[in-house]
């Protein structure tokens, strides 16, 4: 057996850290798993010796029930924690919580954290394998794995593709974790948005920089849009959302002045009249829901060739 | 790697194959309600082979058949060195009350079968399950699965090794035997 049918690495901490053969055959496992979640029955035992905790040290509806559903479906045993109702508010560090938790005999770990990083300390520390589910501004590989693997459903191989990624680049995790993506699999991508919210020297990874959407809407083949993360601004990068919306909000309009079929997305939850109208949003070029569907098939397959490199 | 023996070379497999149609037709008569289920990755050739092959023979049948893939319910998942890749799992019909037949080229610990039980269950419930295998290693078993239609059987020693090829995959038909494990 040839060994592409491994994994290269014990735990999923970022794109950065996965190579493309890595990213391939998680799409290729996720495939056989999308036919699984399709099916009367959508369960599968591969899992049943394996438990799981779910630390989300931060909000989260989409990726925590996503990751739940997909370990449900594997047969693993669950168990959820979220920091608003636990000790970490009694002034306990991560390393305890975390240490406490495996004292259960917990095999993996599924960890959203707000500060950057935490995943990788926590791979230095303890001896289960970890999902990073989002930590803080730097990475969010499962959502960058499905949005390359529903584009890739939508638009065939990624080679040569030109994807643009449009809103709050610098606050976000899932644009860094995309554009590593999307890079490792051959595609050029654009990152756009108010100059403010671009970080500096981004181009050194690889993209592109444009501060006109028009422009953007017109080079591109596939446009995910991101939301404004009001939550993670300490200052304030542009004048108003209303002034934001009117310059980089994506309505139908700027779509049909591009004049030809781009492929929508968002990674979710969307602020509908902000960076994406209801018309957008709801047309059938927009792949919104199918990117949800496809991280419940990512996330078992990431979850089970991780169970089978423990 | 060591040379294996042909235990069934070309002509004698496809008598083989045919005597197993023609003990399927026996029990199964015009094939109504009736499936063939190929456990992957050999064993969907051989139900193709099998299809076609009845095809031939009884031209007015119209057999289903549809592909099973075990892996996720493979009970030495966690045990393996490398995990297992999987492939599809096709089956475009209900499985409620259908008279399946489970097929695959080697039944010999019985472990397989048993992954393929489970994974039917998922599927639907059948109202009846046979399984039909070119090659039995009868004295190998580790379950009490016994095969309801048998091409040839082979007594060998647990070390050896049997493989199938097919012309499909491998460019001829034939059985082999093989004294020591081949390193997977």
């Amino acid at each position: 057996m040839s060994s592409s049918s491994q994994l290269s690495t014990r735990h999923v901490l970022g794109i950065k850290y996965l190579t493309e053969a890595d990213i391939r055959l998680i799409f290729k496992t996720a495939d056989n798993f999308k036919e699984v979640i399709n099916r009367p029955i959508k369960k599968v035992p591969s899992l049943r010796d394996v438990t799981v905790a779910n630390l989300f040290f931060e909000n989260s509806t989409r990726t925590r029930l996503s990751f739940e559903l997909a370990e449900k479906r594997l047969s693993a045993d669950v168990v959820n924690f979220s920091a608003s109702s636990s000790s970490v508010k009694k002034g306990e560090t991560l390393l305890d919580t975390v240490n406490n938790i495996l004292s259960m005999k917990v095999d993996m770990v599924v960890m959203r954290h707000p500060a950057p990083g935490a995943a990788y300390f926590l791979s230095q520390h303890i001896d289960a394998n970890i999902i990073n589910a989002g930590d803080g501004t730097h990475e969010h590989p499962t959502q960058a794995l499905l949005d390359a693997y529903s584009m890739q459903e939508k638009v065939g191989d990624l080679k040569g593709k030109k994807i643009a990624i449009i809103g709050d680049i610098l606050h976000s995790r899932v644009a860094l974790s995309n554009i590593f993506c999307l890079l490792k699999l051959g595609a050029k991508v654009q990152v756009c948005g108010p100059p403010t919210l671009i970080p500096r020297h981004v181009e050194k990874l690889g993209v592109s920089v444009s501060y006109d959407v028009r422009k953007t809407l017109k080079w591109c083949d596939v446009a995910n849009l991101l939301r404004i993360q009001l939550e993670r601004q300490d200052i304030k990068y542009f004048p108003s959302i209303r002034e934001y919306a009117q310059y980089f909000g994506i309505h139908q309009e700027l779509i049909a002045n591009a004049g030809k079929k781009i492929v929508i997305m968002h990674p979710g939850p969307i602020n509908r009249g902000v960076e994406i109208s209801s018309e957008v949003a709801d047309s059938k070029d927009s792949i919104i829901l199918q990117q949800v569907e496809n991280g419940v098939a990512i996330r078992m397959a990431i979850l089970y060739l991780l169970a089978a490199n423990r | 790697m060591k040379k294996g023996r042909t235990i069934l070379e070309k002509e004698r497999f496809q008598l083989t194959l045919e005597r197993l149609c023609h003990q399927l037709i026996e029990s199964y008569d015009d094939f109504t309600d009736t499936c063939l289920i190929g456990i992957q990755t050999s064993g969907v050739l051989m139900a193709q082979r099998i299809k076609k092959c009845l095809a031939t023979i009884l031209p007015k049948s119209n057999i289903q058949s549809g592909n099973l893939d075990i892996t996720f319910y493979r009970d030495d998942f966690r045990l393996r060195e490398k995990p297992l890749q999987p492939s599809n799992t096709t089956i475009d019909f209900n499985i409620d009350d259908k008279r399946i037949i489970l097929v695959d080229d080697v039944l010999y610990t019985g472990r397989t079968i048993q992954a393929a039980m489970s994974a039917l269950q998922d599927h639907g419930r059948p109202a009846q399950v046979e399984m039909l295998t070119l090659v039995d290693r009868r004295f190998n078993r580790h379950l009490p699965i016994r095969a309801d239609y048998v091409g040839i059987t082979v007594d060998a020693l647990d070390e050896a090794y049997v493989q199938v090829n097919w012309e499909e995959a491998d460019g001829t038909d034939k059985v082999l035997l093989f004294g020591a494990k081949r390193n997977l």
